[in-house]
């Protein structure tokens, strides 16, 4: 085997040096997020995406159909439970078509809640090995719940045609460009609170449990399976436990939009699209100091 | 120019349980910090020695590193197992953050710290390789381009579109390896790969990072534990002991200095050592630089030298120095007798009695030296201890070519030969 010479070929003496790239140092600017680099990266979040949707279920026989039947037993479930047992009032909408459309959206917060408080600890074997900017991990995680998202309104729509063929009276409303935005707020409140219980879990597994029927109790107060009218009318005095839950607007907001059915306000939307972002930045912040030595702790 | 140059690079971990002591200890950091204090926790701290019982509960991984690395320069990092290497690989490639100090570079840092990290075993052999470039900071334009060659190299192109989790685990690793190989940083950080494989891909392997680092120009920052590697791939080598660096310079040098670093341990031996009517002051081995070793390396040149002080009467010393292998089987003796240098002293006279080998000529292994002292005046063993020293010989440019021997073809002796071709006249072959 040849051994490689013991002297190098200088590299040639340039006389102007050249700045430095990068620095990596102890202290850093808390502020700086960087999106050059998340951008240099993005070939990276595609892959993560499309990885998260592909791998699931593999190896099944109904593959994809997995997307569907989660949302349409537990629709099927809450109709009979709160509607038909419970006697939850849908007013003349179908309340299959209600529940569809609070499972589906509530859904999409879920998994991106849940899914980037996980983001550490999963992905340790990972980080502990390679740099790349952490924050594209929870990202993919929410693109991702997006596609599996999407497939799942599909399956809303061809409901509601059904419906709308029998001669049910549902119809969207003018609010319904504002869907898109409805969403974008779902998945970014998902992504910053995910990122603040991501940051702390990696020391304080305390937190990990703490989620798990926290999200739990959360889907309860959040309007899923019942109008929030409802909840003003019922228990006045715990009303407040709904009306401060920026999820709970979402979710009757998207209802409202799509089936023209409970209230919408500006001030509501306003409430829960200013939350999410103090949310968010709170999360990218927490976020970013963790991802710099989590890997000593977690 | 200078590529990458580590500044007062230091590494605090915690030790023991994260507990509801951390809590404690964040808060009061927080309460130091918010007052526009200096982390109480700093002060403190042992340095990092694994074997011994330390007092806090604080330990440092890595003390103010210091270095620079020029551009094109393939560095070896070596050290013992927790010396702080791969802490240091970890601050480099920015899966952790230093304590204290910066690092500053001028190029792309990727690293190849353990293949195969970021596979997944449900994705196919081509998917992963996709997913397990843009990990290591590829595009998937950079992939694309490169696919072809990544599947040839891994010689995998079988089962490339078949899951991951049905492949080998060499499979696995020949399909990482051949994808971070293709990966073209300014600077690339190896550990420990070459240690995976069979013989053919660890000899390709080792080709190739050979070719990333002298054809492409690439700087190489690679730790390791093979020295054999270490020789044949860096131009420089730093050592790293318990968080501190402990040489910085030339790869044999280092070698040696590593080496040293644990023999030293197992060889402590008081001087001077009172025989019958003689003393031993010292016992030294030193390389061509004047500097006392306790390893060799293969072909190159070395002096023993042995400090004696008579005592009342006056002797004819004999001196051998025996090699024994690690089964006591006695491989060779160095032996004043029939080189006839026996020497008459004194009384009280001392003396330093030098052997020097041009060549250090046994094989890669571990020896014990053994010493004997006779008096053949009297006709009686002054001293005779085989385990007199532990040493251990790496492998070496032997004749001078540039080539190191393959470990298959090593031997255990090496004689300096010469060959000598002489063409005959065509119309002399019968």
């Amino acid at each position: 085997m040849i051994s490689c010479p013991t002297t190098m070929n200088k590299p040639s003496q340039t006389t102007q040096e050249q700045p430095w790239l990068y620095t990596i140092s102890a202290k850093q600017n808390a502020l700086s997020l960087n999106l050059k680099e998340i951008w240099r990266y993005r070939d990276l979040l595609m892959l993560f995406v499309k990885r998260d949707v592909v791998t699931v279920y593999k190896q099944t026989i109904l593959g994809p159909f997995w997307y569907l039947i989660q949302p349409l037993f537990t629709a099927l479930t809450f109709t009979l439970i709160f509607n038909n047992v419970a006697n939850i009032s849908t007013g003349t909408i179908p309340p299959f078509l209600f529940n569809l459309a609070g499972i589906s959206i509530w859904n999409y917060f879920k998994t991106c809640l849940t899914g980037t408080s996980d983001t550490f600890k999963a992905n340790e074997g990972i980080f502990s090995k390679v740099y790349f900017p952490r924050v594209i991990l929870p990202l993919s995680l929410v693109f991702s719940n997006l596609v599996k998202f999407g497939i799942q309104l599909f399956i809303f729509v061809g409901f509601y045609v059904f419906y709308v063929v029998k001669g049910t009276a549902v119809s969207p409303n003018s609010t319904l460009v504002l869907f898109p935005v409805i969403v974008v707020l779902m998945g970014l409140l998902g992504l910053g609170l995910g990122m603040i219980i991501s940051s702390l879990v990696t020391k304080y597994r305390d937190l990990k449990y703490l989620v798990t029927f926290g999200v739990q109790l959360l889907m309860y107060t959040s309007a899923v399976m019942y109008p929030l009218a409802l909840m003003r009318e019922k228990l006045p005095q715990y009303a407040w436990l709904v009306e401060y839950n920026p999820v709970a607007y979402i979710v009757e907001y998207s209802r409202y939009m799509l089936l023209s059915v409970g209230d919408f306000s500006w001030y509501g939307l306003g409430f829960t699209a200013t939350v999410t972002f103090v949310i968010l930045i709170v999360g990218l912040l927490i976020f970013n100091r963790t991802e710099r030595s989590f890997i000593d702790t977690v | 120019m200078i590529i990458l140059k580590a500044e007062n690079i230091s590494k605090q971990y915690r030790l023991g349980l994260v507990g509801t002591g951390t809590l404690s200890d964040d808060l009061k950091r927080w309460w130091y910090r918010v007052r526009g204090k200096e982390d109480p926790f700093l002060k403190i701290g042992d340095t990092n020695d694994r074997s011994t019982k330390g007092d806090s509960d604080y330990v440092w991984a890595l003390q103010d590193i210091n270095f620079e690395v020029q551009q094109g320069e393939v560095l070896g990092i070596i050290g013992k197992n927790g010396a702080g290497k791969s802490t240091l690989l970890k601050i480099l490639s920015r899966v952790t953050a230093p304590t204290t100090g910066e690092i500053k570079t001028r190029g792309r840092i990727a690293s190849l710290l353990e293949v195969g990290t970021g596979f997944h075993p449900e994705l196919t052999g081509r998917e992963n390789i996709y997913l397990n470039g843009a990990i290591l900071g590829m595009t998937k334009a950079e992939i694309k381009e490169k696919e072809d060659e990544i599947i040839a190299f891994s010689g995998c192109e079988r089962y490339v579109d078949t899951p991951v989790k049905r492949y080998s685990s060499g499979m696995r690793v020949r399909l990482a390896f051949a994808v971070a190989a293709f990966l073209e940083p300014d600077i690339l950080v190896i550990d420990e790969v070459l240690a995976v494989g069979d013989a053919e891909f660890q000899k390709k392997a080792i080709g190739k990072m050979q070719d990333i680092s002298q054809g492409e120009g690439r700087t190489v920052l690679f730790v390791s534990h093979n020295m054999e590697s270490i020789q044949q791939l860096c131009t420089r080598a730093i050592v790293l002991k318990n968080g501190f660096i402990t040489f910085d310079g030339e790869v044999n040098q280092a070698i040696h200095t590593y080496l040293d670093n644990d023999q030293n341990e197992k060889n402590i031996k008081g001087f001077p050592l009172i025989l019958k009517d003689i003393k031993i002051k010292s016992f030294e081995i030193q390389n061509s630089n004047g500097d006392n070793v306790s390893s060799f390396i293969l072909g190159m040149p070395y002096r023993f030298t042995l400090n004696l002080i008579n005592g009342q009467t006056s002797k004819i010393i004999n001196i051998r120095l025996q090699f024994f292998d690690t089964k006591e089987n006695l491989i060779t003796t160095f032996n004043t007798f029939f080189t006839n240098n026996q020497q008459l002293i004194n009384p009280q006279e001392e003396v330093i009695a030098t052997c020097s080998i041009n060549k250090f000529s046994l094989g890669p292994g571990d020896y014990k030296i053994g010493i004997q002292i006779i008096d053949l005046k009297l006709m009686t063993t002054l001293f005779d201890e085989e385990n007199f020293e532990l040493v251990s010989v790496v492998n070496g440019d032997f004749y001078n070519s540039g080539k190191i021997p393959v470990k298959k073809n090593l031997g255990k002796v090496f004689i300096d030969t010469s060959w000598d071709f002489k063409k005959m006249e065509s119309d002399k072959i019968i």
